[in-house]
């Protein structure tokens, strides 16, 4: 199948992918990297790897498939786990930090389709919620400069990705993040001067410009 | 390692709580067992739950831990003997995907297809866990536990499959989980309570709990 030992299935728009693209980068290791356009279906080896949920990303190691973004990261960090480790060492706050990514993983994504795929009534209450949340993990943030603490870690790799889409959604959803959550723009500048974080998050127009695709796809303008 | 100072906020119809209380058991962890009223959620519960405010919480050295999967975890991470996660990392991250489709995916269509749909949503909701029920099928097939030949972490959270939904299906008079569709599945489900006096010391009382999910369709049939 591949020559490389660690393969990458992913779509550049999602932010499950890149959450895996930052992981793989933070511990330097060669990956083939192998496009699912999804908008033209999904490929043979997709449905092979991923039989259960039929989705990227998945990571194929040594031609083993591990599968669910967050579960791929702690796969990667456990298996690399001589350089830039992504979760704390202690049990305590390696709970807090899965409860945290874990809160992303149920809110973000959901909140902010709603906020870019709706109107009216149905998209104000989606962006106060959306708010509401981000107020929440900037509570959490505090005065760190990582959701890690010092160092960038585990919250910060599930929750960064999301800031390619901000343009996006402040777009389409017609208000500014930064007037109600100033500390989380700020971080996410912090995450993006990371080499690691900037090469794996595409550009914040071209997210937007495909967000419009997808709503002319799915009939929603 | 300071082990006296653990409580756990539960419920005794909730899953999710029973969870932790089988791998404290198993563990020989002490702990102080806090029963909650779902329906008057205690100041405490809300102090150390303020995201969620559900149980379990697992409170231990006055610090909490919230979520049943991520509670797993903590505790066999702080008390590694009679290990529950397996440590080869590709391992680990298989037990993490079961659990997790167990939760997201299985447990709720269950629930949509035998409480909270009707008509075509209703027949969809069937439809979608008759396969998730499959894919659990085919995890088992050829071994005695999800754990392989111990009981693990996937078998802890699939406490839902093999308790819950058996209560489910007599409490509303319809079935997912049939013996002739998922002989391993059926055959692992019965002998749950049987492999171990833990998990039948943490289990609540069957006709208790298929009174509470009677009383519940009750409830919402007359609301309809």
């Amino acid at each position: 199948m591949a020559t490389k030992e660690v393969v990458l299935l992913d779509y550049w728009p999602s932010p499950f992918g890149m959450r895996v693209r930052i992981a793989l980068a933070e511990k330097g290791v060669d990956y083939e990297y192998r496009e699912e356009d999804l908008s033209k279906g999904k490929s043979e080896l997709l449905l092979k790897m991923n039989p259960v949920h039929k989705k990227i990303p998945v990571l194929v190691h040594n031609n083993r498939p591990v599968c669910e973004s967050l579960i791929i990261v702690q796969y990667i960090d456990e298996v690399w786990s001589h350089k830039n480790p992504l979760l704390p060492s202690d049990p305590y706050h390696r709970a807090l930090a899965r409860f945290w990514a874990d809160f992303i993983d149920k809110k973000i994504y959901d909140t902010g389709r709603r906020v870019w795929a709706t109107k009216g009534e149905e998209q104000e209450a989606a962006k106060k919620e959306f708010i509401d949340h981000f107020k929440l993990l900037e509570q959490q943030l505090g005065d760190k400069p990582y959701f890690g603490g010092d160092s960038f870690g585990f919250v910060d790799v599930a929750l960064i990705p999301f800031y390619s889409w901000f343009y996006a959604y402040e777009t389409l959803g017609n208000f500014k993040i930064e007037e109600s959550c100033p500390k989380i723009i700020a971080w996410a500048r912090r995450c993006m001067q990371r080499e690691t974080v900037a090469k794996s998050l595409p550009d914040q127009n071209k997210i937007y410009e495909f967000v419009l695709e997808l709503k002319k796809r799915l009939g929603i303008d | 390692m300071c082990s006296e100072r653990v409580k756990l906020y539960g419920a005794w119809a909730s899953p999710f709580s029973r969870r932790v209380e089988i791998a404290l058991n198993l563990k020989g962890i002490p702990y102080d067992y806090i029963e909650e009223d779902l329906r008057n959620k205690s100041p405490d519960l809300l102090r150390y739950n303020p995201v969620h405010k559900k149980v379990p919480v697992l409170v231990h050295n006055d610090r909490p831990i919230v979520e049943s999967q991520v509670i797993l975890e903590y505790v066999d991470e702080t008390w590694p003997s009679h290990s529950i996660i397996p440590q080869d990392p590709h391992d680990r991250a298989m037990a993490r995907f079961w659990a997790k489709f167990i939760d997201d995916k299985c447990v709720i269509s269950i629930c949509t297809a035998l409480f909270w749909s009707r008509g075509e949503e209703q027949r969809k909701a069937f439809e979608e866990a008759k396969e998730n029920l499959e894919f659990l099928e085919k995890e088992l097939e050829g071994k005695k536990f999800f754990g392989g030949e111990r009981f693990g972490f996937v078998d802890i959270v699939a406490n839902v499959i093999a308790i819950w939904v058996a209560a489910f299906q007599e409490a509303t008079g319809k079935e997912v989980l049939t013996e002739k569709k998922y002989p391993c599945l059926f055959k692992w489900a019965q002998e749950y309570t049987s492999c171990n006096i833990i998990l039948k010391e943490t289990s609540p009382p069957r006709d208790r709990l298929v009174a509470f999910y009677k009383a519940h369709v009750e409830a919402a049939d007359a609301s309809d």
